[in-house]
């Protein structure tokens, strides 16, 4: 497929989702009145309260975090030059995992900030504290080096996990429920304030990201190979690293554990389109934003009035899928 | 155009380079021998500026090698690594392409170096393949490729040097002979050409210059003839070698003992 075909058909298909995750739900809502209510002149204000306070924020913030896990999974694949590499595994999931944990069992008597609470807080500070150790770890005065950056990953995962088991062991019943349903992930707690902050952040990530696409594509020959064709690799790798964490530090805080949209996304993509990074950057982020649109909206409509926690549902379509493309990976070039 | 003056280079407290000087002008071509582990690859990345010297002067064109930003040494210098792995699903197409990224000469130039290297190296059959999926030979055809394209316009850059790591050590004889006569073609268009080469009558057939190393150090340096002796072999392969003339080429060709 060629990625300008690619991309017309997910920016076509990015409002259709938004459109469609606003209608269906716990309440099917008339058309009619949803589009009058999107532009402020809906005369049913019951109506108009769930699309404008409860719907649409979630809409737009499910698509944000989706494009934002999808693009940042897409750069670490790129830079870890392994394509099943994930962002968690640099800590960042681990580590905003911990964080939340502790704000959870220990902040019970503080207040959040700016519309996120205590516990999103903590999650962007966990993730963003881990990916700076690993990164630390992993550099010396020769540079940074992938390799160790993917194994002090998996040492400070285990550690932000072993904490974040302790805290589960001393804490309540009702401490202990927020915690697992924090870490299934999910989107209920959009709001506004909410939205501004991920899409503060979004528009930076995918603003400078697709910047890097050449040198992305540069550093798939290899990091020497990247810098004798003139990529400053230290300067980039440090650049790419720090908007990851931004990037899923601030998904998982408003979201929490979203599995495997990071690792599918730009693995799908790249079957469509290969792995250029200047076609699949862009793909990554709408796909990313469509699917978890469709996998949100699944999750609010499958046990409908309650809802499922839509960690649980990619993690439930994801896994399987993921297995099913490891199995077929030589059919697509892979070693 | 490269100047090497009096160069030691150290790693880890591992000497790998002593007291190594030569020159080398636009359209020569120099091939570095010498026993596995004597610091021929840490030479080539010396001269592309991996490793920077404890000792000595690297000139390129005049300029101190330290002097050339990024982006200008690799338009000016590229390098062959011996083995580079790429496991994500580009074409052979992408991948040389991939040779055009420090250059902003548009896409129809581009294309054209691409058509060029690709006819040169004997790959414009595989352009639609992907390169995971190709043989050893085929997958250093293309990376052989990659690198002319990033240096092969005398437009982009005037002065250009091409370090080869062992670029026919996956090939056929035919392809051998092939890619060396390209490689002298692509020198003659006014480039200088570095090659470590293992096979040493190849090299004396296809190097106006040749550099021995052993140990870091150079045991000979010279015309083919004043290098590839029955004496130099020995000092640095320690085995008895039996040194002969080709009798076409009239090179000096070398057999086991």
């Amino acid at each position: 497929m060629k990625p300008r075909t690619l991309l017309v058909v997910l920016t076509l298909a990015l409002p259709a989702a938004l459109l469609v995750a606003i209608l269906l739900g716990a309440v099917a809502l008339p058309p009619a009145g949803v589009f009058a209510a999107l532009v402020g002149q809906g005369d049913d204000a019951r109506l108009g309260l769930i699309v404008q306070h409860i719907r649409a924020p979630r809409a737009v913030l499910t698509a944000l975090v989706g494009a934002l896990l999808a693009v940042c999974g897409a750069a670490m694949q790129g830079l870890f030059r392994n394509p099943l590499a994930d962002p968690s595994l640099i800590g960042v999931t681990a580590g905003a995992s911990a964080g939340a944990s502790l704000a959870i069992v220990f902040g019970g008597a503080l207040s959040g900030l700016a519309g996120l609470s205590l516990v999103s807080l903590g999650a962007f500070a966990g993730g963003t504290l881990a990916v700076i150790v690993v990164y630390r770890l992993a550099t010396d005065a020769a540079g940074t080096s992938v390799a160790t950056m993917l194994l002090a990953g998996i040492a400070i995962g285990a550690i932000a996990g072993s904490l974040s088991s302790l805290l589960e062991f001393y804490a309540s019943n009702d401490m202990l429920r927020r915690i697992s349903l924090w870490r299934m992930g999910g989107l209920d707690g959009a709001n506004w304030p909410r939205v501004a902050i991920v899409a503060a952040v979004a528009v930076v990530i995918l603003g400078v990201l697709p910047a890097q696409a050449n040198a992305l594509n540069a550093l798939l020959l290899g990091e020497s190979e990247a810098r004798h064709l003139g990529v400053a690799v230290d300067a980039v790798k440090r650049r790419l690293v720090l908007l990851a964490a931004a990037g899923v530090g601030v998904s998982v805080a408003v979201a929490g554990a979203i599995a495997f949209v990071g690792l599918v996304v730009p693995h799908v993509v790249r079957m469509l389109i290969g792995p250029d990074h200047r076609g699949l950057l862009p793909a990554s982020a709408l796909a990313g934003a469509v699917l978890l649109l469709a996998a949100d909206t699944l999750a609010r409509l499958v046990i409908a009035p309650s809802e499922l926690p839509v960690g649980l549902l990619t993690a439930l379509l994801g896994a399987p899928f993921f297995i099913s493309l490891l199995r077929r990976r030589r059919e697509y070039g892979m070693p | 155009m490269l100047e090497v003056a009096d160069v030691d280079v150290a790693r880890g407290g591992r000497t790998l380079l002593r007291g190594l000087s030569f020159h080398l002008a636009a359209g020569e071509r120099l091939a570095v021998i010498g026993p596995n582990g004597a610091g021929k690859s840490s030479l080539l990345h010396t001269l592309i500026g991996d490793h920077a010297p404890a000792r000595g002067d690297i000139r390129v064109g005049g300029r101190p090698l330290t002097a050339l930003g990024d982006r200008e040494r690799a338009c000016r210098l590229a390098l062959l690594p011996q083995a580079s792995t790429l496991d994500f699903p580009f074409t052979v197409d992408e991948v040389v392409a991939l040779g055009r990224t420090p250059h902003a000469s548009g896409a129809v130039a581009d294309r054209a170096v691409i058509e060029a290297v690709c006819a040169a190296t004997d790959i414009d059959h595989l352009r639609r393949r992907l390169y995971p999926r190709l043989s050893g030979g085929e997958k250093q055809r293309v990376q052989l490729a990659r690198v002319l394209a990033q240096i092969w316009r005398p437009e982009d850059a005037g002065e250009r040097l091409l370090l080869l790591d062992e670029p026919v050590a996956a090939l056929d004889i035919g392809h051998q002979a092939l890619v060396m006569d390209r490689i002298a073609a692509f020198a003659a268009g006014g480039a200088a050409v570095v090659v470590v080469l293992h096979d040493i009558s190849l090299a004396a057939r296809h190097a106006d210059r040749m550099l021995a190393l052993r140990d870091g150090a150079a045991v000979a340096q010279g015309v083919p003839a004043d290098v590839v002796t029955v004496d130099t072999m020995r000092r640095l392969f320690d085995a008895d070698a039996c040194v002969m003339t080709h009798p076409r080429t009239h090179t000096p060709v070398v057999l086991h003992g």
